[in-house]
C-alpha cells in the first residue's frame, strides 16, 4: 500500500481545511453567518471528498495488503523520546475511515436541513469538521500519542457540540460532564503510555505489536487495564458511562455522529488495534468481557424506563457498546468491529429518525405558539407522541427498519453482528475461565431480549397508537395537522442509512451458514479483510452448535418483539410502564433512577473534593501558609517595637550605655 | 552579534529616556510599543544565528573587566540553550504587554511604561547573565519596577500586596546573597587562584568541588530564595495576592517572565552548583512539585475571583516545571523548559483576557459574569484556546510540556519512583475541572447580570495582541521540536556534567569524615559510589 499511503494526509487535512474555512469566515464576516446552506455544503464536502479518497484506497487495497505508514514530521522529541506525526494505513484503519467519513458525510448532509433554523450553523459545521479531523487522527495514527491527540480532540469536539446551545446551563453542564468523565479515562490512558514507553522505549504501534514479547503478562494486564479505563471513558462503559446519556443535550446530528456512530466506538477500536497485545493476558480479556456484558445489561435495564426518545437511544448505545466490549473480551475482534460498522448504520439511522421526530414535534409546538396558545411540552417525550406513522411515513419506515436491525432479526445488519458476538462469547466459554464466559453469554442473551423489547417499545410508543399530545394537553387539540415529515434532504439520508442497515450485515455472513449448503467456508468478507490486523480467538464450536445458537438468538429477539407488541401495541406506554413498575417494584425503581450512579459520584467524589478544597485547603492556604508568613513578619515588627525603646535619642542614655559597655569589656579583659 | 545582544538588553532601558522626552500619553504608548517591538525584532537574529549543537559555553559572549575591587566579578552576558527560549519569550511578550495596557492605564502613563521598560532590561539581563553576581544585580533590577507597578497602578490592596511581594522575595534573596559570597570565595580558592569569583564557567568547573556539608547549606540557602521566587509550595502565598492586585500588565509580566526567573535559576545555578545536594534533595523537591500541582489545582477550583483562580493555576503549572527539572534527565528538563515557555504564553494570555473583562466590567468575581459568549464571540474563541492550552489539550502547547515532564519523571533514575508522575498526572484532570468550570460560569448560560448585556467584543488592538500568542500556542503544540531543539543539546550536556561532577565529589569525599546526617543523606558508601560511576559509564 506504499504507493497509496500518501493520500492519507489529504484525507485528514481536508476536514481541517473545512473547519478553518467555516470557522474563520464565520468569525470574520457577519454576512457569512447567514449563508447557512453554504456553510453546510462546504462542511459536507470536506467530509465527502475524504470519503471518496477512502473508497479509492479501499478499491486499491486487498485483504492481504501490507500495512503502510507515512510520517509527516517529528512531533515531540526530547532525549530518547521521539514521536512522529505519522499515519498508518491498513485494513482496520481504512475500515474505520470509511465508517467515519461515510456516515459522517451523510450526517453532515442531513444537518444542513436540521440546523436550518439555528442562528449560527457555521460554527456547528466548523466543530463537526474539526471532529472528523480529530477522529481521523485517532483511527489513522501510527502511534499511541497521536492517537491520544485524536482521542482528546474528539473529546473536545464532543464538549463543544454537546454544549452547542450554551446559553442553556443544563446543556453546558452536560458538555462539561462529558469532558471531565473522559478526562478521568484519559488520565489512565496517559499512564498506560508512560508504562509502554518505559518498557519498550517507543509508542508506535509497530513497536508495541512487534515487541509484545518484551512485556510480561503482569505488565500487559496493568497497561491493558489502564487502556481499558481510558476506553470506558470514551466508549461509555462501566463505571464511566454516565456522561453519555447527558450528552444527548447536543443537537441530534451530533448524537448520531459522535455519540453513536463514531467517537464512542474509539475504545473498541483501540483495543482491537492492540489485539495481539491484549490477548496476552486472559485475565484482562475476562475483565473486558465482564465490563462489556454488565454494561450492556445495566444500560438495557435503564433504557426500559425512559420516555425521552433520545435517552432510550443513548442507553441503547451504551448497551450496544457493551456488546462490543464483550466481543473484545471474548477475543472476537472481527465481531466487535463488525458490530461497530453495523451499529454505525442503524444507530445513526435511529438517531437521525428521532431527530426528524423531534423536528416535527418542535414544529407543532412552534405552530401552537403562533396560534397564541401557551403550550409547553418536551418534544422528545414519547408520552406526547404516538401514531406518528401516519404523518411521518418516511421517518417511520426507516426507523422501523433500523429497529428491526438492532433487534437482531435476520437478515438485517444487526442480526449478523450481534449473533457473532453471542457465538464468540459462548465459544470463549469453552476456554479459560469458561464458567464465567458462559454466565456472560447468558447475560448477553437476556440483554438481547431486552434490546428487542425496549426498541420496539420505543418505536410503538412513538409511531403507533394514537397521537397523544391532544389527549394530554387539551389546548393542543387538533395539533396533528401541523405534523409533517422532514424535507427530502433529511429523509434521503434516513433511507440511505436504512438501506445500509438492511444490507450491511452481508459483509460478515458467518462462514458456517454458507458452508452448510455449499461446503466452501470463506465468505466472511470482514473476517478476511481484517485477518492481517486483528488476532481473533479460534472458533472451536461445531456447525450444529452454531446453528442452534443462531436460532436461539433469533428466537430471543422475536420473543422480545412479541412481548413489546403485546404490551405497547396500541397503548399509551405510560400506563403499561406503570403496570411493569408495579410488577417489578423496587427493581424497576432502581432502573428508573439509573442505579443512582450520578448521585453516588456526586456525593462521594465531587462534593467531598470541592468541600475539602473550599473549607479546608483554601482556608489553610490563607490562615496557615500565609498566616505563618505574616507571623514571621509580626515577630520582626514586635522585636523592632521593643528594641526601638533603646533608641531614645537622649544623649545621656547613650553615654550611660557607653560607660556600662566599657566597664563590661574591661572587666572581661581583666578577669 | 555580541554587540547586538547588548543592544537588545539595554535598548528598553535607554528607551526610558525617549519616554521622558515625549509629552503626550499617546506618544508615550507609541514610543513604548516602538521600543519593545524594535527589541523583539533585533533579538530575532540572535535566535536565527544560534548554534543549537554547541554545548558547554554560551554564545554571543561578552566578558567585561572585573569591577569590584580585587574580586573577579565581571559584566558577563551571553546566551546558551538554557536561556535562549526564555530570552526570546521576554522580548516577544514585551510589545504584547505594552499593547495590553493601552487603554487601561491612564494614570502616570510615562512612569508606567518606564517601569515596564526597566523591568524588560532587568529580565533580559537575568536570562543572559553568566556571572552569578550579575544575575543577582539584574534580578534586583526587576524587583524595583515590579514593586512600583503593583504599588502604584494596582488594585485596592496594592500596597499590602506589593510590600509583601517585595519583602518576601528579598528575605530569600538576601539569604542567597550570603551563600553567594561563600560560593564566590570557595570557587576562588579552588579554581581561581584564591580570587573571589562568580564566573559561571568557573562555578561549573570540574575542579570546583564543594564538600557535601557545605553543599547542603548552600543548596538550602539558594533553594529557599528560588522556592520563594518560583514560587514552590509552601512559599507561594505572596503570589495570588500580587497577581490579583497587580494591573494586567504586571500580572502578565509576573506570570510570563518573572516567575520563570525562579525556575530558570534552579536549572542554571541550583542544580549545577550543588550537584550532590541537588540529587539528594531531588525527591523532596519533586514532592513539593507534586503537592504544588495538586494543591494549586484544588485551591484554584474553589476561587471566586477569576484572577486568583488563574494565579493558583500558575502554582499548579509551576509544580510541573519543578517536577521536570528534578527528574534529572533530558526528557524531564526539556519538558520543564518548554513548560516554562508554555506557561508564559497561556497564563500570560489568560491574564490579558481576564484584564479585558476587568477593563469592561470592573469586577473579577466569577459570579458577576455569565453568558458572555453571546456578547463577545471573538473574545470567546481566544479565551477558549487559552483555556484549552492551559488544561493541556494535545495539539496545543501545554500538552507538550506536561507530557514530557511526566515521561521524564516516570523514567527518572534519581527519583526512582513512578508515583510522582502518576500523582502529578492527576493534575491533568483537575486542571480541566477548574478551568472548564470557570469558563462555563463566566462564558456560558444565560446573561443574568444586566451589566453584561452592555459588553462589546474585543477591538482590533485586542485581537491583534492576542493573535501572536495564539499562533505560538498552536505552533508549539504542533511542532514543538522547532523550539525544544534550542535547549536539547545544552540541557543534555548540563545534566550529564552535573551527574559526573556529583559522582566525582561523592568519590572524593567518601573517605572523609561526615556528620551522621550527611552520610545518611548522601548515602556515601563505597557501594553507592560505584553505582554512580556505573551509571555514568552507561551514558
Amino acid at each position: 500500500m506504499d504507493t497509496y499511503v500518501h493520500l492519507v494526509p489529504w484525507i485528514i487535512a481536508i476536514p481541517l481545511v473545512g473547519f478553518f474555512v467555516n470557522g474563520l469566515l464565520g468569525l470574520a464576516f457577519r454576512s457569512y453567518r447567514d449563508m447557512k446552506t453554504v456553510s453546510g455544503i462546504i462542511a459536507t464536502l470536506a467530509v465527502a471528498v475524504p470519503f471518496l479518497l477512502a473508497v479509492y484506497l479501499f478499491l486499491m487495497m486487498q485483504g492481504d495488503s501490507e500495512s503502510a505508514s507515512i510520517s509527516l514530521f517529528t512531533w515531540i522529541q526530547a532525549g530518547d523520546f521521539t514521536t512522529d506525526i505519522g499515519y498508518r494505513l491498513d485494513q482496520l484503519s481504512l475500515l474505520m475511515t470509511l465508517v467515519v467519513t461515510g456516515v459522517g458525510a451523510l450526517i453532515h448532509f442531513y444537518a444542513i436541513g436540521y440546523m436550518a433554523g439555528d442562528e449560527s450553523p457555521w460554527k456547528f459545521f466548523a466543530f463537526m469538521n474539526l471532529f472528523i479531523f480529530a477522529m481521523l487522527n485517532l483511527v489513522l495514527a501510527d502511534n499511541m500519542l497521536l492517537l491520544f491527540l485524536g482521542w482528546e480532540g474528539v473529546g473536545l469536539c464532543s464538549y463543544l457540540l454537546i454544549g452547542y446551545w450554551y446559553t442553556d446551563m443544563a446543556k453546558s453542564d452536560a458538555a462539561k460532564k462529558a469532558f471531565l468523565y473522559n478526562r478521568v479515562g484519559d488520565f489512565a490512558f496517559l499512564i498506560a503510555m508512560l508504562l509502554i514507553f518505559q518498557t519498550i522505549g517507543s509508542l508506535s504501534f509497530d513497536a508495541i505489536l512487534n515487541g509484545t514479547e518484551l512485556f510480561t503478562t503482569d505488565q500487559v494486564f496493568i497497561i491493558g487495564l489502564l487502556i481499558l479505563i481510558g476506553a470506558t471513558g470514551k466508549s461509555a462503559q462501566i463505571p464511566l458511562f454516565v456522561w453519555l446519556p447527558d450528552a444527548m443535550a447536543g443537537p441530534t446530528p451530533v448524537s448520531a455522529l459522535i455519540h453513536a456512530a463514531t467517537m464512542v466506538t474509539s475504545g473498541v477500536y483501540v483495543i482491537s488495534r492492540l489485539s495481539s497485545f491484549v490477548m496476552m493476558s486472559p485475565e484482562l480479556m475476562l475483565l473486558i468481557a465482564v465490563i462489556g456484558a454488565f454494561t450492556a445489561f445495566i444500560a438495557a435495564t435503564i433504557a426500559l424506563t425512559r420516555y425521552d426518545i433520545k435517552a432510550v437511544l443513548a442507553y441503547s448505545t451504551v448497551s450496544q457498546l457493551g456488546f462490543m466490549f464483550l466481543a473484545l473480551g471474548s477475543g472476537a475482534y472481527v465481531a466487535a468491529m463488525f458490530h461497530v460498522v453495523t451499529h454505525a448504520f442503524f444507530k445513526a439511522c435511529l438517531f437521525l429518525g428521532s431527530g426528524s421526530v423531534i423536528h416535527a414535534m418542535h414544529h407543532v409546538e412552534h405552530k401552537l405558539h403562533e396560534e397564541g396558545k401557551d403550550v409547553h411540552f418536551d418534544p422528545q417525550d414519547m408520552r406526547f407522541m404516538g401514531g406518528l406513522r401516519k404523518y411521518l411515513p418516511s421517518t417511520y419506515m426507516t426507523f422501523l427498519i433500523a429497529t428491526i436491525a438492532i433487534a437482531g432479526i435476520p437478515p438485517l445488519a444487526g442480526f449478523f453482528s450481534k449473533d457473532e458476538i453471542l457465538v464468540m462469547a459462548f465459544n470463549a466459554g469453552l476456554g479459560e475461565y469458561g464458567a464465567i464466559y458462559f454466565g456472560l453469554w447468558a447475560l448477553a442473551l437476556i440483554t438481547a431480549f431486552m434490546t428487542a423489547f425496549y426498541m420496539f417499545r420505543l418505536t410503538l410508543g412513538t409511531f403507533h397508537g394514537s397521537f397523544r399530545l391532544p389527549e394530554k394537553i387539551t389546548e393542543a387539540a387538533g395539533s396533528e395537522k401541523y405534523l409533517h415529515d422532514s424535507p427530502f434532504t433529511m429523509t434521503s439520508v434516513l433511507w440511505v442509512l436504512a438501506a445500509l442497515s438492511i444490507v450491511g450485515g452481508f459483509i460478515g455472513i458467518p462462514n458456517f451458514v454458507v458452508a452448510t449448503f455449499t461446503g466452501t467456508a470463506d465468505v466472511n468478507l470482514l473476517s478476511n479483510w481484517l485477518d492481517r490486523v486483528t488476532m481473533d480467538a479460534e472458533l472451536v464450536l461445531s456447525k450444529p452448535v452454531e446453528w442452534m445458537l443462531l436460532f436461539g438468538s433469533v428466537l430471543v429477539a422475536l420473543s422480545g418483539i412479541y412481548v413489546a407488541f403485546l404490551l405497547y401495541g396500541e397503548n399509551d406506554p405510560e400506563t403499561q410502564d406503570n403496570r411493569i413498575a408495579a410488577r417489578f417494584g423496587a427493581l424497576y425503581q432502581v432502573w428508573n433512577e439509573k442505579y443512582r450512579l450520578d448521585e453516588i459520584y456526586e456525593g462521594f467524589i465531587v462534593h467531598p473534593t470541592v468541600r475539602f478544597s473550599d473549607r479546608v485547603l483554601a482556608v489553610f492556604d490563607i490562615k496557615f501558609i500565609d498566616g505563618f508568613v505574616n507571623f514571621v513578619a509580626s515577630v520582626v515588627r514586635f522585636t523592632g517595637s521593643v528594641v526601638r525603646y533603646f533608641q531614645t535619642g537622649v544623649v545621656q542614655t547613650y553615654a550611660v550605655a557607653i560607660v556600662l559597655g566599657v566597664i563590661i569589656v574591661i572587666s572581661m579583659l581583666l578577669f | 552579534m555580541e554587540l547586538l545582544l547588548n543592544i537588545v538588553i539595554y535598548l528598553p532601558l535607554f528607551g526610558v529616556l525617549l519616554l521622558l522626552l515625549v509629552r503626550k500619553d499617546e506618544w508615550v504608548r507609541w514610543s513604548s510599543l516602538l521600543i519593545t517591538t524594535a527589541t523583539f525584532v533585533l533579538s530575532l537574529p540572535l535566535l536565527l544565528q544560534f548554534d543549537i549543537t554547541a554545548t558547554g559555553s554560551a554564545q554571543y559572549l561578552t566578558v567585561g573587566e572585573p569591577f569590584l575591587g580585587d574580586w573577579d566579578v565581571k559584566y558577563m552576558v551571553g546566551l546558551d540553550g538554557l536561556s535562549m527560549l526564555l530570552f526570546m519569550l521576554t522580548t516577544f511578550m514585551a510589545p504584547i504587554v505594552v499593547l495590553s495596557s493601552w487603554s487601561s492605564i491612564n494614570k502616570h502613563v510615562a512612569g508606567f511604561y518606564s517601569m515596564l521598560l526597566i523591568l524588560q532590561t532587568g529580565s533580559l539581563g537575568v536570562f543572559a547573565a553568566l556571572d552569578l553576581f550579575m544575575f543577582y544585580v539584574f534580578f534586583e533590577l526587576t524587583q524595583i519596577p515590579m514593586f512600583f507597578l503593583i504599588g502604584i497602578w494596582g488594585g485596592k490592596d496594592r500596597i499590602y500586596a506589593t510590600v509583601k511581594f517585595f519583602i518576601y522575595t528579598l528575605v530569600g534573596w538576601l539569604l542567597m546573597l550570603v551563600a553567594l559570597i561563600y560560593v564566590g570565595y570557595a570557587a576562588g580558592n579552588m579554581v581561581n587562584d584564591g580570587v573571589f569569583t562568580t564566573d559561571w564557567r568557573l562555578l561549573t568547573d570540574h575542579a570546583f568541588q564543594l564538600g557535601l556539608v557545605e553543599q547542603t547549606w548552600l543548596f538550602l540557602a539558594f533553594g529557599f530564595a528560588f522556592c520563594i521566587k518560583v514560587p514552590i509550595f509552601p512559599f507561594h502565598s505572596w503570589l495570588p495576592l500580587a497577581h490579583t492586585e497587580a494591573p494586567t500588565a504586571g500580572s502578565v509580566v509576573l506570570a510570563a517572565i518573572a516567575l520563570k526567573m525562579g525556575t530558570y535559576a534552579v536549572l542554571r545555578y541550583l542544580i549545577p552548583l550543588f550537584p550532590n545536594a541537588a540529587i539528594a534533595f531531588a525527591p523532596m523537591f519533586a514532592v513539593l512539585g507534586v503537592i504544588g500541582i495538586i494543591y494549586g489545582a484544588l485551591v484554584a477550583m474553589v476561587q471566586k475571583d477569576v484572577k486568583k483562580l488563574v494565579a493558583y493555576s500558575s502554582i499548579s503549572h509551576l509544580g510541573f516545571v519543578v517536577l521536570g527539572m528534578f527528574a534529572f534527565n533530558t526528557i524531564g528538563a526539556q519538558g520543564a523548559i518548554i513548560q516554562m515557555v508554555n506557561h508564559g504564553l497561556s497564563t500570560g494570555a489568560l491574564f490579558i483576557i481576564v484584564g479585558m473583562l476587568y477593563e469592561r466590567r470592573h469586577t473579577r468575581w466569577i459570579s458577576d459574569f455569565g453568558g458572555i459568549a453571546r456578547k463577545m464571540p471573538v473574545f470567546t474563541v481566544m479565551f477558549m484556546i487559552a483555556t484549552l492550552a492551559s488544561i493541556g489539550l494535545p495539539g496545543l502547547n501545554g500538552f507538550v510540556g506536561e507530557f514530557l515532564i511526566l515521561v521524564g519523571t516516570f523514567n527518572s533514575e534519581v527519583l526512582g519512583s513512578y508515583w510522582y508522575a502518576v500523582i502529578g498526572a492527576l493534575g491533568v484532570i483537575l486542571a480541566a475541572v477548574y478551568m472548564l468550570w470557570m469558563f462555563q460560569r463566566v462564558m456560558f448560560g444565560p446573561v443574568t447580570n444586566e451589566e453584561n448585556n452592555k459588553l462589546t467584543d474585543i477591538n482590533a488592538r485586542e485581537i491583534g495582541l492576542l493573535i501572536p500568542i495564539m499562533l505560538f500556542i498552536v505552533w508549539i503544540g504542533v511542532r514543538p521540536t522547532d523550539f525544544t531543539k534550542y535547549s536539547e543539546a545544552e540541557v543534555t550536556h548540563l545534566l550529564e556534567d552535573t551527574r559526573t561532577r556529583a559522582a566525582t565529589i561523592a568519590q572524593n569525599t567518601a573517605d572523609d569524615r561526615l556528620p551522621g546526617w550527611a552520610s545518611r543523606l548522601y548515602d556515601v558508601t563505597p557501594q553507592m559510589v560505584s553505582n554512580v560511576k556505573h551509571e555514568n559509564q552507561e551514558e
